[in-house]
């Protein structure tokens, strides 16, 4: 079973990482790679001639890009084991389908989704490099609650058999926001705004449409070898 | 005990077993993900950090 459930979410993982990967080199790359002209004092949002830009496709620097799809794909596989460690504990408790389909796949990508990207994104929007930040161990703490919180409140919400129980999954899913992240103390981040929310918006695009695909494959697999078992 | 009775009872028995170890594979499966994504999304080396600095920030983690 180990094996069975180790290649689902390998499979599964680098199909996402690849898709995601590409995605990212060719929506997301060229606004990071502005910010960092603008982090490095290349070029100036305020007091100098503006600067005329595009964000557009911006090449292809090999070494660095397949350093980043190699990342997006163990960054996925690790997702994958993760999501389909999950759907084999939902399975054996008769909370899902013994045979899931890509279809049912889709809704846990998009939990996954909420869950890992989008609700730590309220609190912590996508870094755009030269933004002003928070002390990183403090941000990583709080990533690392809220998602375990947002995690925990859709299971909730999927399969808790009591309302106490959604009740609960409504208390974690507020908690670290109400908690609220930690704070930047001063906003001097060199980054013009349109490009800071370019990035934010275009990452949180790709993350939906990779774990979309990530759940939809894993289940696809997952399904199908516990269909032969 | 009854000859039923005992096989009742080891049938029981190997159910749990079988339970138990499916849920420890679930949580070492899980526990192989997490690790993974902590080290190549959240882990601090320089070399590290270097390699992965683009695909950290455009997945949404704490970077830098």
């Amino acid at each position: 079973m180990f094996m069975r459930l180790l290649t689902s979410a390998i499979f599964a993982g680098a199909l996402a990482g690849l898709v995601g990967g590409i995605l990212q080199l060719y929506f997301v790359q060229p606004v990071l790679l502005l910010a960092e002209l603008y982090e490095s004092g290349q070029l100036v949002h305020f007091g100098a001639e503006p600067a005329m830009i595009s964000m557009g496709y911006a090449g292809f620097d090999l070494t660095r890009d397949l350093w980043s799809l190699a990342f997006s794909l163990l960054i996925y596989c690790g997702y994958g084991l993760m999501l389909v460690a999950l759907m084999g504990i939902a399975s054996d408790q008769s909370l899902i389908s013994a045979h899931p389909t890509f279809r049912h796949g889709i809704i846990w990508g998009v939990g996954g989704f909420v869950a890992l990207h989008l609700a730590p994104s309220f609190g912590l929007a996508p870094e755009v490099p030269g933004g002003a930040s928070a002390d990183l161990e403090a941000r990583q703490v709080w990533w690392f609650a809220t998602t375990l919180a947002t995690s925990v409140a859709l299971w909730l919400f999927a399969f808790a058999k009591t309302q106490k129980m959604i009740g609960l999954g409504v208390i974690l899913l507020f908690a670290p926001h109400l908690f609220g992240p930690p704070e930047v103390t001063y906003l001097r981040g060199p980054v013009p705004p349109e490009v800071a929310a370019l990035f934010a918006s275009r990452v949180l695009g790709v993350g939906l449409i990779a774990w979309v695909v990530l759940g939809a494959a894993a289940s696809h697999i997952f399904g199908r070898f516990s269909a032969s078992e | 005990m009854t000859t039923k009775d005992t096989a009742a009872t080891t049938l029981s028995q190997n159910i749990s077993s079988n339970l138990s170890s499916r849920l420890v594979t679930y949580v070492a499966v899980m526990l192989l993900g997490f690790s993974i994504l902590a080290v190549a999304g959240h882990a601090q080396t320089p070399g590290l950090h270097g390699a992965a600095h683009d695909t950290r920030h455009a997945t949404g983690f704490p970077c830098h």
